[in-house]
């Protein structure tokens, strides 16, 4: 395993290692300390997913390791033993009808891109990501911003295929739902 | 016959994996006649770019 190799997987690693260490320079610090560790092994992967898979269990000590250091509660990263109960069941019931229609149906949405130039929408796409459930924020972060694949965050949620993609599909559903009810409907007010 | 929550299932699942053909063909008939769905369709490419630019320049 060479340098290049590794840096191929840094970008993921980074923005794995941001969504639970929220501070750039903390972040970093982990993804460097599991580089190094990484480049110290000599092992070899018979793929770049099966080294990625390696990488992000290295950045998952790291990162426990600085919270332990910290003193701080870890609640994010280890799921809690993978029962896959789903808390948000119901929201599909609130956006379709018993025949599968949409409920309330996504309205036109008036200049979507503007809205990624304003600060005070990003400060309600985070706001509608806290809304979600806990398990669907996750499982949408580490798709939609991370980058993982879904059976890497099967993987990481410790949850089964079909879980993993209800609960995409979920967050999607949510946050959708939510960014036009509070924004892109005319009244605006968070 | 698809419904749209159906639709909307495989339109969410379309940014994770290909749909198979015959998925694709389900979603593009449907998506012809249901202007809700063809909302929804761009609304999940919306989030997808919106959280793409959540972390810039992180590189």
């Amino acid at each position: 395993m060479d340098k290049n190799q590794l840096n191929d997987h840094r970008t993921i690693l980074l923005r794995y290692a941001l969504l639970q260490l929220h501070d750039e320079a903390v972040a970093e610090d982990a993804v460097q300390e599991t580089l190094l560790a990484a480049l110290q092994t000599g092992n070899s992967f018979r793929s770049k997913s099966a080294l990625r898979t390696w990488l992000i269990g290295i950045l998952k000590h790291k990162i426990a390791d600085h919270y332990r250091a910290a003193e701080r509660h870890y609640s994010l990263g280890e799921p809690a033993g993978g029962h896959e109960e789903d808390p948000n069941a119901a929201l599909e019931q609130l956006i379709f009808d018993g025949k599968g229609r949409w409920i309330g149906s996504p309205g036109a949405w008036n200049n979507p891109d503007h809205a990624l130039e304003q600060d005070e929408f990003w400060v309600l796409f985070e706001w509608c990501q806290k809304n979600l459930s806990e398990q669907h924020a996750r499982a949408f972060m580490l798709r939609e911003m991370v980058g993982l694949e879904t059976e890497e965050i099967c993987l990481d949620m410790a949850i089964s295929h079909s879980a993993c993609r209800v609960y995409l599909h979920r967050a999607r559903l949510g946050l959708r739902e939510c960014l036009e009810q509070r924004w892109f409907n005319e009244k605006r007010e968070l | 016959m698809k419904t749209c929550k159906d639709i909307s299932g495989l339109l969410s699942e379309s940014m994770d994996r290909p749909l198979t053909w015959q998925e694709r063909w389900a979603v593009r008939m449907h998506l012809l006649m249901c202007r809700h769905c063809s909302r929804f369709q761009q609304q999940v490419h919306f989030l997808h770019k919106a959280a793409e630019r959540y972390y810039p320049n992180k590189r």
